[in-house]
């Protein structure tokens, strides 16, 4: 006989899906089947049961190989090495539940740590532009139930997000929007044509990095001012156009993602797409939204928020928290050479961060907390595998557009294994003995 | 649990009806006894110091979604004031949106004990009750807020008071909730499409209601099932010269109704921060205090409570389910504006403020709170509030406290104003010599407000068999003193207790308490018809499973404090 558990939470990216279904075994140590998910999320629970998953951590000696140790040891040679740090990094917290974030805060406030999350490389510079400019903003089911104009703006949610358009954006029907994406017009803007491309009514093929002008653009069009003949490589009949399209939706929505926001402008393209969607705001109803990747890293932000005051690149080393992004985030502070040791949670630096900074991990003492093996574990002394948030432990995570969402447990994890929180909770009673508190 | 006795005090309790008598305060087991119950008691010496209940805050925004948002985009706020960890003190920081470490230091600090965050959008419910997990020592609770759902809009268009009633008790479970909020009834909808509505008779688009018929509808279902709160509301028309009309109109649908539930209070309506809602004139050049009308009605009508709002003329965050004043905020003085619509349930706005004595209407917000407090003819039923953080930072509540307290401290800010003059004639504080005594202080601030929610069979007195929550202030009665020396007392409270363990000893905190979270649960009889209307919103309309809507206790809501109501009779 199996089980199926139904309302299951899918721990992938930030549209947080909570509709999955998920048969186990009846004895619920083994997860069979996986309904509803996206090919990502399908994998990420299936990959719970891959036969060559580590269940103990490990080492890494100095030829390079790999010694078993104990999760009592681990434990010790992470508090050790927080411990006796000056200035710990302790990056990534995007891949786990809000739970363990509260408890590597305190950890972090204890050892002076950085805390840093993934949005250093992906949306840092959409938080700078809020802190710049603010933000409209609004729920998933606001789109869902309103919106009859959707822009997406530098992401392809057909493969980076892929159930956000038929759960959220364009397909569904809502309370004022029963014609589901009939009624609605979809603008996409990508130097690429993308999947997502394909089912947008107008796709404007936008010069690779001149987002800034032709966001700026579409600002003076809504006026009704004279344009140059072509912005950004877009004709300006195109561009008066889609801002008649805009300004004549009764609720438009702009999506955006890493390609305006890591490409050449960063945070001031994110100020003029939030002025563009505060212009809206004087002719109809408008808000904007960024795609968060990771499926929690918008908790790991609400977390520090509550905590310190700030959501990413956090410097708590003066004994007081501080925040200045290009000097306080990851990477600048791994190439600069100023943290001496460095702690990974929930995220992968060794396959996203520039190879200058991964080689910097390398040099330094190091422990990486993951369930996978990854190009980050490769380069940790320490490598922590754990038990998987939101299939083998529960705990809250955030969605794209803020709320949160309780994600369940459906499958025992392997015997013996630690979840994150009960990892950091013994590390964090650990460093407390050494500091004497 | 250690015993305690608080010797030698001067004593301040309205409930007990103790006008500043040296008396001796007794703690066994986290509750007040009498001094005969203690056998071997830890003295405490309050000679020549003032000591009250731990206050109780009736209206607050200090967790939740919007607060957050204030503080993560305001690095600004953060400037000088960040502190270390210090003894069992966590890192500490944020001005006008202090991070929920310090939100329970400062209040303590303050000699408060309990405080009410005031609008919980319920999506959000498990957001707000993570930081209120996060917040020390003080009891919380939350205020779900209900007048721009659809439920309750589509019930009260046909007044189904009962459907409107189950469903109450619904979500108050769902989202452990304490009490019915309602903010901008029907314009926060209409903020969906970027409209308004601005008095109590404009009706909702789609909806076909008026905010009369929502506002009115609430405060029946809230009797009908006799919760301890009575309905909370911030009426529409905000901030705006002329709008004291609107609140009279608001305060009007509350005749006739009579409280429930036995739990105390008297009042069948409280509205917040009426400050924001007393003005006058129909422009910012003849913008003026209408506040005699408006505390006419409050004293002649016993079933409305007030809390005054009260500006501190500090640099500030605004934030409030009220969308679109927030949006109308943000035209007005062009900061940083960031904005959140909740699907089916609501929205809000937060933008940054400067209330700044040198112009002329901040200045006249200023006078008005005051003259609202100045005013009142039963301070049980007017509290102080700064509607934290839109009128001011909650730890301004001394400064609050000292204006009310001395006519020199007022007259002198009245006389300091650029505008000095235009303020005087557009106000009528200069006019008043009412100064507040301790005794009507400790109303405003602990007897009235517990009173008010519902509460007065925890807090808000030093009767035996309450919770033992008191503060002890470094403030003598009976000695000559400068006003400033108000302000400094309750700002540092020498000792305090919460539920029988000591917080502050000598000024140094020196415990994380024990802080619970005060939720309602109401029983109702079994209603089908909302439990298919709930399972058909969230199949067809909310982006999250009905499955995964309701709030766990585990991790939210760790250390609950349950007050059943039962309303299936």
């Amino acid at each position: 006989m199996t089980k199926t558990v139904t309302d299951v939470v899918c721990p992938f990216c930030g549209t947080l899906c909570d509709d999955l279904e998920v048969v186990v075994s009846d004895d619920g140590k083994q997860l069979l089947e996986v309904y509803n998910a996206c090919a990502i999320g399908a994998e990420k629970f299936l990959h719970s049961q891959a036969e060559d998953r580590l269940t103990r951590p490990r080492l890494q000696q100095e030829d390079g190989s790999w010694k078993d140790v104990t999760y009592d040891e681990a434990i010790e040679y992470t508090a050790q090495m927080l411990a006796s740090s000056t200035k710990p990094l302790m990056y990534g917290w995007s891949s786990t539940n809000c739970e363990a974030q509260g408890v590597g805060s305190e950890i972090g406030e204890i050892t002076g740590a950085v805390m840093d999350n993934t949005a250093t490389v992906c949306h840092g510079t959409s938080l700078i532009a809020v802190q710049d400019i603010g933000i409209p903003h609004c729920t998933l089911g606001e789109v869902k139930n309103r919106a009859d104009r959707v822009v997406f703006w530098g992401c392809n949610p057909a493969h980076a997000h892929p159930r956000h358009m038929s759960r959220y954006s364009i397909f569904p029907r809502g309370f004022f929007t029963g014609k589901g994406h009939k009624g609605r017009k979809v603008i996409v803007i990508d130097p690429r044509k993308t999947d997502t491309a394909n089912v947008a009514d107008v796709h404007l093929q936008i010069e690779q990095g001149r987002d800034y002008e032709l966001l700026d653009a579409l600002r003076v069009a809504f006026k009704g001012l004279p344009l140059p003949d072509v912005v950004a490589g877009i004709p300006k009949e195109q561009i008066y156009e889609a801002a008649e399209v805009l300004k004549s939706g009764r609720f438009v929505i702009i999506f955006f993602g890493m390609g305006v926001t890591q490409s050449l402008g960063k945070n001031h393209n994110i100020d003029e797409a939030i002025a563009v969607t505060r212009d809206l705001n004087e002719y109809t109803k408008a808000a904007i939204m960024p795609m968060r990747g990771h499926y929690n890293v918008t908790g790991s932000g609400a977390v520090w928020g509550w905590q310190f005051g700030f959501p990413f690149a956090v410097d708590l080393s003066r004994g007081f928290a501080r925040y200045n992004p290009g000097e306080t985030t990851s990477n600048d502070l791994l190439r600069r050479g100023e943290v001496d040791s460095v702690f990974v949670l929930g995220s992968d630096p060794g396959a996203h961060f520039p190879f200058s900074s991964v080689k910097k991990i390398s040099e330094l003492p190091s422990v990486c907390i993951d369930p996978h093996q990854t190009p980050t574990t490769a380069v940790c002394k320490l490598h922590v595998p754990v038990a998987f948030v939101g299939v083998e432990i529960g705990g809250c995570a955030y969605r794209m557009d803020n709320v949160p969402i309780e994600t369940r447990k459906v499958v025992e994890a392997p015997e013996g294994m630690m979840t994150d929180e009960e990892f950091l909770e013994k590390v964090l009673v650990r460093i407390k003995e050494i500091k004497g508190e | 649990m250690a015993e305690y006795i608080i010797k030698n005090g001067f004593v301040f309790d309205p409930v007990l009806g103790i006008n500043g008598d040296k008396t001796d305060v007794a703690i066994k087991d986290g509750k007040f006894v009498e001094t005969t119950q203690l056998a071997n008691p830890k003295t405490i010496d309050a000679t020549g110091m003032t000591v009250m209940a731990g206050a109780v805050d009736i209206h607050a925004h200090v967790a939740g979604p919007k607060v957050n948002t204030g503080r993560n985009f305001r690095p600004e706020d953060k400037l000088f004031n960040c502190t270390p960890r210090r003894g069992v003190e966590r890192m500490q920081g944020g001005f006008s949106v202090p991070t929920t470490f310090k939100t329970g230091y400062d209040y303590a600090r303050m000699g408060y004990t309990t405080v009410m965050e005031a609008a919980m959008p319920p999506l959000y419910a498990r957001h707000t009750h993570e930081e209120i997990r996060d917040t020390p020592i003080i009891d919380q609770a939350a205020f779900p807020v209900f007048g721009n759902n659809w439920f309750v809009l589509e019930y009260l268009k046909n007044n189904e008071i009962e459907n409107t009633a189950s469903y109450i008790a619904w979500l108050l479970r769902a989202t452990k909730g304490y009490a019915v909020k309602v903010v901008n009834p029907g314009g926060t909808e209409a903020w969906g499409w970027g409209l308004n509505c601005e008095n109590i008779h404009d009706p909702v688009p789609f909806f076909d209601i008026t905010p009369a018929q929502i506002v009115k509808g609430l405060i029946e279902a809230n009797e009908y099932l006799g919760l301890p709160h009575s309905m909370h509301v911030h009426a529409n028309n905000l901030g705006n010269p002329g709008n004291y009309t609107t609140t009279l109109d608001t305060f009007k649908l509350s005749e006739g109704i009579k409280p429930r539930g036995g739990w105390g209070r008297d009042q069948v309506m409280h509205h917040t921060h009426v400050q924001f809602h007393s003005y006058g004139g129909d422009n910012w050049g003849n913008f003026e205090s209408k506040s005699p009308e408006i505390m006419d009605y409050v004293n002649s009508h016993d079933n409305i409570t007030i809390d005054i709002g009260q500006v501190t003329l500090d640099e500030t965050t605004t934030m409030t389910a009220d969308g679109p004043f927030e949006h109308h905020l943000t035209e007005l003085n062009h900061l940083k504006w960031a904005n959140t619509d909740v699907e089916l349930e609501t929205g809000s706005g937060v933008v940054p403020y400067v209330y700044s004595p040198t112009i002329k209407v901040c200045a006249i917000q200023w006078a008005i709170g005051l003259e609202l407090g100045l005013l009142a003819k039963d301070p049980m039923r007017v509290f102080i509030t700064t509607d934290h953080p839109n009128a001011g930072p909650f730890i301004r509540y001394p400064r609050v406290i000292k204006w009310l307290m001395s006519q020199q401290s007022r007259e002198e800010m009245l006389n300091g104003f650029k505008h000095s003059e235009k303020v005087i004639d557009a106000t009528h504080l200069m006019g008043i010599d009412r100064e507040l005594s301790l005794y009507e202080i400790a109303q405003m601030t602990r007897a009235g407000t517990a009173k008010a929610l519902g509460l007065g069979h925890m807090y808000g007195s030093l009767k035996p068999g309450l919770e033992a929550d008191v503060a002890v202030y470094d403030f003598n009665p009976e000695q000559e003193h400068a006003p400033d020396d108000i302000e400094k007392a309750f700002g540092n409270a020498r000792h305090l207790f919460k539920t029988g363990m000591q917080i502050i000893n000598e000024g140094e905190i020196v415990s994380n308490g024990n802080k619970r979270t005060l939720w309602v649960n109401a029983r109702v009889n079994e209603n089908p018809q909302v439990m298919r209307d709930v399972k058909e919103k969230f199949l067809r309309y909310y982006t999250v499973t009905q499955n995964n809507y309701e709030v766990a206790g585990h991790h939210y809501v760790p250390n609950p404090y349950v007050i059943e109501v039962d309303a299936t009779q």
